[in-house]
């Protein structure tokens, strides 16, 4: 057990593993966002309410069910970097942070552009939005922190302890936010009370859904690859790894 | 225990010496305040309306400005190493200097902020609250505050990135604290406000001082 623990946080062996692992999401990602999108955009019926307006959802849901997980796993590969030393974790949480900072504005965005039609404005001060905007900008903190120590031991503990702090408090952040949407008195048209939505309009749904996390997977396991070779650029492997690609292409 | 009452004494005592520093964060809420009539309107139905939000943003703002000094001038002459390699737990000594921090900051402006509330025509009755509200919020703010600073004090230029870090950290703070002195304007119980900031001090009482005695080792072995 703790042999195999130990063999994950080496750098060299996460590179060859997920080297292996890699094609397989990425095959998973490219399969089932094809599938979705061409069912969800041309296939799912159209909302009898909103028209054809609806099919944002096949890209805002995505975009802000990954948003919320990326920050969660950026915030245990903090911990689990914090607690075992383990270098990947770290790099993992470094690549996850722009990822994630890019799904939350694909939220964002495409909630907008969803609210013209259906709400008649490109923003509202609705509970969801508000959340959605704040941890964009615990995206933006935990970025900018991590680029403004030139050490990068200090650099990776510092993101590491914010990215924590952070999901201890995007709870306290959601409850209260949805806490002071319902004493402003909101307008009267809500997202949640939308009718329940028939098989073939939420099918396409979970496919994209899944999708976006295929996607997510298969991008933080190429980017911590190409982290591992940055960082490790100076070590025995990484040079014979290199050495030899320079060989085979000539 | 000895160690947390020395440092409680040696800041209070260093930041009393250095009047200007506790003084800045009072006028510049002050000031702040006054900018709002000018640029919006000098009406004081309008002003009523707004000065509970007007005042809590106007003097969160103030406390974040403070916070860049908190660890910065121990960090400059090496006495925050110091209390790094102290023997009694770092998280205990941080919390004495939060502490300070809050009965020079946080506490002043609380006080002060029923003045600037009559200035903004704020509707009687809901000044103690509006006091009481800034105390415990406040109190919040500089523990939670206290982790940004003890992340960027090691940096160069922190001010900015400080508040990034801090500021979304301060909205649930910022929620309760304006809803109990527009609940008390509206007539409604302030009970629930505010004793969900008490469960917000007591939440960041007992987890911020580790976060900020982490925070502490990272900026200075860095």
């Amino acid at each position: 057990m703790w042999a195999f623990i130990h063999k994950l946080g080496s750098p060299k062996w996460f590179y060859t593993i997920s080297a292996k692992l890699q094609p397989w999401f990425w095959a998973a990602a490219v399969l089932l966002l094809v599938v979705g999108s061409l069912w969800g955009l041309a296939f799912a019926p159209a909302d009898y309410q909103q028209g054809n307006s609806f099919r944002i959802i096949y890209v805002h849901v995505p975009a802000a069910f990954l948003a919320q997980s990326i920050f969660i796993s950026m915030a245990v590969s903090g911990l689990v970097f914090m607690v075992w030393k383990i270098k990947v974790a770290d790099m993992a949480a470094a690549v996850m942070a722009p990822l994630g900072a890019a799904m939350t504005f694909v939220a964002l965005f495409s909630g907008a552009v969803w609210g013209v039609p259906t709400w008649g404005t490109w923003w509202m001060w609705d509970a969801r939005l508000t959340s959605m905007l704040i941890l964009l900008f615990l995206y933006l903190g935990v970025i900018a922190l991590r680029g403004a120590f030139t050490s990068r031991d200090s650099a990776s503990r510092a993101a590491s302890v914010l990215a924590m702090v952070g999901v201890i408090n995007i709870p306290i952040i959601k409850y209260s936010v949805d806490w002071w949407y319902t004493l402003h008195q909101p307008a009267s048209f809500t997202l949640t009370s939308r009718p329940a939505m028939p098989t073939e309009m939420w099918l396409p749904l979970v496919i994209m859904v899944l999708g976006f996390y295929s996607f997510f997977i298969a991008l933080t396991l190429m980017r911590t690859r190409s982290e591992i070779l940055r960082r490790e650029a100076n070590k025995r492997w990484v040079q014979d790894l290199v050495k030899g690609q320079v060989e085979e292409t000539r | 225990m000895i160690a947390v009452k020395a440092t409680l004494v040696r800041d209070l005592t260093l930041l009393l010496r250095r009047r200007g520093e506790v003084l800045n964060p009072l006028v510049f809420f002050a000031l702040v305040i006054t900018l709002f009539p000018i640029a919006i309107s000098p009406d004081p139905e309008l002003l009523a309306v707004i000065a509970p939000g007007l005042l809590w943003v106007a003097a969160l703002l103030a406390a974040l400005l403070s916070l860049d000094s908190l660890f910065r001038s121990d960090y400059d002459d090496g006495s925050l190493e110091q209390l790094l390699l102290a023997p009694q737990p770092l998280a205990a000594l941080s919390l004495a200097k939060v502490a300070v921090h809050w009965l020079l900051t946080g506490l002043p402006l609380a006080l002060m902020a029923p003045v600037l509330g009559i200035m903004l025509a704020l509707p009687a009755g809901s000044y103690a609250i509006l006091a009481l509200s800034l105390a415990l919020g406040t109190a919040s703010l500089s523990l939670i505050g206290a982790i940004g600073a003890a992340l960027t004090v090691g940096l160069a230029r922190g001010g900015v990135l400080l508040s990034l870090l801090v500021l979304p950290l301060y909205i649930p703070v910022l929620i309760f604290g304006a809803g109990a002195v527009q609940a008390a304007i509206l007539g409604d119980g302030v009970a629930a406000h505010l004793a969900i900031l008490g469960a917000l001090l007591a939440a960041s009482l007992m987890l911020a001082p580790w976060a900020i005695a982490a925070s502490l080792r990272i900026s200075i072995n860095g």
